[in-house]
């Protein structure tokens, strides 16, 4: 059967009544999961598993699937209004996301980012039903060099992250690197950096770390000012509630974008949607007629990363369906529980179970369309959060950071540290560090590490393995291109300028 | 330029913390049995971070002495911020002593309180309104084990 009859066979599963209620009850408990930062879908779904036992198992994986990229939907918001990331892959909308709440704009960023998840969540499903089983067999082909090639062209977007002074946000990479070497060395189970903490033998919490550096961080900086001051425009009448047609043409490039790197990314197991964001987010400053406004409240870095952490959703089913290799913690617990159902997930599920997988792929294709009727008129509401006096918002931001941070692990030692963090956010701002470029090193730290010292084990001590491969040689010289960006620009205006004195 | 004597601050504390972690890396293996050892990757963070914030260090103390730079006027208002923060930490401390509830009230007075200099009044109002919400959205609706007393709060 070909693709088209197997999406009919699909759509025939997905559409019938209990599967379409519990898609619906699937993305609505993942968007609140998504808005609520702390209560990831991974703990979500992993709470719900048991329930799943006596469900049909086609309906039970669309619920399931339903919370996993419903969450990705909703994770914007809290980013977007109070500069509170609930997930790492939120991250990067913060950046001009809360710029443009700031602004006035938050509907136009929040439907934004609503459309360009559901663009890049469409494009996601169509690349998991056309191109799945070879995606997997050439993202088996990644070994730790290629691994290793690809995290450090994930860490050369603090070029873009970069703002006014590169030396201070390659500081900032290097101390979120060396955060992430905090804990127990999974190699040697040696501590390093732990400071006699018993508590930071697993590391330091991620969440805990970007609420505290973005959100406490934020809150310090607008302690400074006194009181009165407006901490947001607000928007007046329709137009801003809602984006513009030109901001949906702007993001053209940026929905496309997104929609590829994210699903390309989120079908290497390991990667993740926080690498897709600031991948695409960096390609979307580095293409932009003016980059120079990224950080200030752009539309496109907002649909940019929301696409590609979207997009990645789809990817992340690849490697799990067709290899049965979970390539996150959410997707970790999926393959759980197709295994607790009685499936082996591999290259022969597809075959073995056609409407599991075919009525999966329909599901998200309705799933979609769902929490896009679902979030586009939750915007106005959402916004009106804006519309609160500070002295309301501040203890309400305050108090959201504490909860989620605290419901996380259930750990007040982790709320310590993001009062830390608050202060080294603040400090930052002061500074003009490059917030993003700390937390781009605290994500991607670990897997560099590891596929580094895996990579050396392989050759034995030999480097040139990391050039020597053919992808892993093709990344670095992509990432040897972007770090000659910075200078090939400055050389083009020192140009400009000298023929401009001689003209 | 009001960045520059910030910078020269920030790069000697980053030289600084860059030759605190070189000294614990080099305390760890840098080559073990089967491989790079845990002290092959922090060694080589501490000489980047010393090597750049020396960089920042002289490039700003070359700038300040060019420009002749003042004290930043950005700094006279982080005694507000930092009494903030403090407050959190404070609250923090109170957490598992009191329970979520209690400790948030006292902070968000304080913060309206103190910081935005607004009536007591109108402070314990959001407050406890705030506590409340966050209770029943949290501990109630979703399960949350917030930090409680025996009182149940």
């Amino acid at each position: 059967m070909d693709a088209f009859g197997n999406l009919l066979l699909g759509f025939s599963v997905a559409l019938t009544p209990v599967n379409l209620f519990w898609c619906l009850v699937g993305v609505v408990l993942g968007t609140v999961v998504g808005v609520l930062p702390g209560l990831g879908p991974a703990a979500t779904i992993a709470m719900l598993l048991p329930l799943t036992l006596k469900m049909d198992h086609t309906t039970a994986i669309i619920a399931l699937a339903g919370i996993f990229y419903g969450a990705r939907y909703g994770g914007s918001t809290t980013s977007i209004l109070l500069n509170i990331p609930g997930e790492s892959s939120s991250v990067v909308t913060c950046l001009d996301g809360y710029q443009l709440a700031r602004q006035g704009r938050a509907g136009a960023a929040l439907g934004i980012s609503a459309v360009a998840s559901f663009v890049a969540g469409t494009v996601g499903v169509l690349g998991l039903m056309l191109i799945a089983p070879p995606l997997a067999r050439f993202a088996l082909r990644f070994a730790p060099p290629e691994y290793f090639a690809l995290m450090v062209l994930g860490l050369t977007m603090v070029v873009f992250l970069a703002g006014n002074s590169m030396v201070k946000a390659l500081l900032a990479m290097l101390v979120g690197l060396w955060i992430a070497t905090i804990g127990t060395d999974l190699f040697t189970a040696e501590s390093r950096f732990t400071f006699g903490q018993v508590k930071l033998l697993g590391g330091v919490d991620f969440v805990a770390a970007t609420v505290g550096i973005f959100a406490i961080g934020e809150v310090l900086v607008n302690f400074e000012s006194r009181a009165g001051a407006e901490l947001f425009k607000l928007s007046k009448g329709l137009r801003n509630l809602f984006p513009t047609l030109q901001d949906l043409k702007d993001c053209r490039f940026a929905f496309l974008n997104g929609s590829v790197i994210g699903f390309f990314v989120g079908a290497l197991p390991g990667a993740g949607a926080t690498v897709a964001s600031f991948l695409s987010y960096g390609l979307e400053k580095a293409v932009s007629r003016h980059p120079e406004k990224f950080g200030t409240g752009v539309i496109e870095g907002v649909a940019a990363p929301e696409g590609a952490n979207n997009a990645d959703a789809g990817g992340a089913l690849v490697p799990l369906l067709t290899l049965g290799i979970p390539g996150g913690n959410t997707t970790a617990i999926l393959l759980g529980g197709l295994i607790l159902w009685g499936y082996r997930p591999g290259p022969l599920l597809i075959q073995e179970h056609p409407q599991l997988f075919w009525g999966l792929v329909a599901s998200m294709y309705i799933g979609n369309v769902l929490l896009l009727i679902l979030n586009l008129p939750l915007v106005p509401l959402f916004a009106q959060i804006l519309r609160l006096p500070y002295y309301i918002l501040y203890p309400l931001i305050v108090g959201i950071s504490i909860v989620g941070v605290y419901s996380v692990n259930n750990s007040l030692f982790d709320v310590w540290m993001m009062g830390l963090f608050g202060l080294l956010g603040y400090l930052m701002r002061k500074l003009d560090f490059p917030a993003a470029a700390l937390i781009l090193g605290m994500v991607l730290g670990d897997a560099l590490e590891r596929a580094l010292r895996q990579s050396l084990m392989m050759s034995q001590g030999d480097i040139t393995i990391l050039v020597t491969r053919p992808i892993s040689g093709i990344l670095l010289l992509i990432v040897a291109v972007i770090l000659c960006l910075p200078a090939v620009r400055k050389v083009r205006s020192w140009r400009g300028e000298a023929i401009e004195r001689e003209g | 330029m009001k960045q520059d004597k910030g910078n020269l601050i920030s790069g000697a504390c980053l030289v600084a913390f860059g030759i605190y972690v070189m000294s614990v890396a080099s305390r760890l293996p840098y080559v073990s049995e089967v491989g790079p050892g845990s002290g092959f990757f922090p060694l080589w963070l501490g000489i980047g971070l010393v090597l750049l914030g020396a960089y920042l260090m002289i490039a700003s103390f070359a700038r300040s002495r060019n420009t002749g730079t003042n004290e930043s006027q950005s700094w006279k208002t982080t005694g507000r911020a930092l009494a903030g923060w403090l407050a959190l930490m404070v609250a923090i401390a109170l957490l598992g002593r009191i329970g979520f509830a209690l400790s948030f009230v006292i902070l968000t007075i304080f913060l309206i309180v103190a910081l935005d200099r607004r009536s007591a009044l109108l402070a314990a109002g959001v407050a406890i309104g705030l506590a409340v919400a966050f209770h029943l959205i949290f501990v109630i609706a979703l399960d949350v084990p917030l930090p409680k007393t025996s009182w149940g709060f």
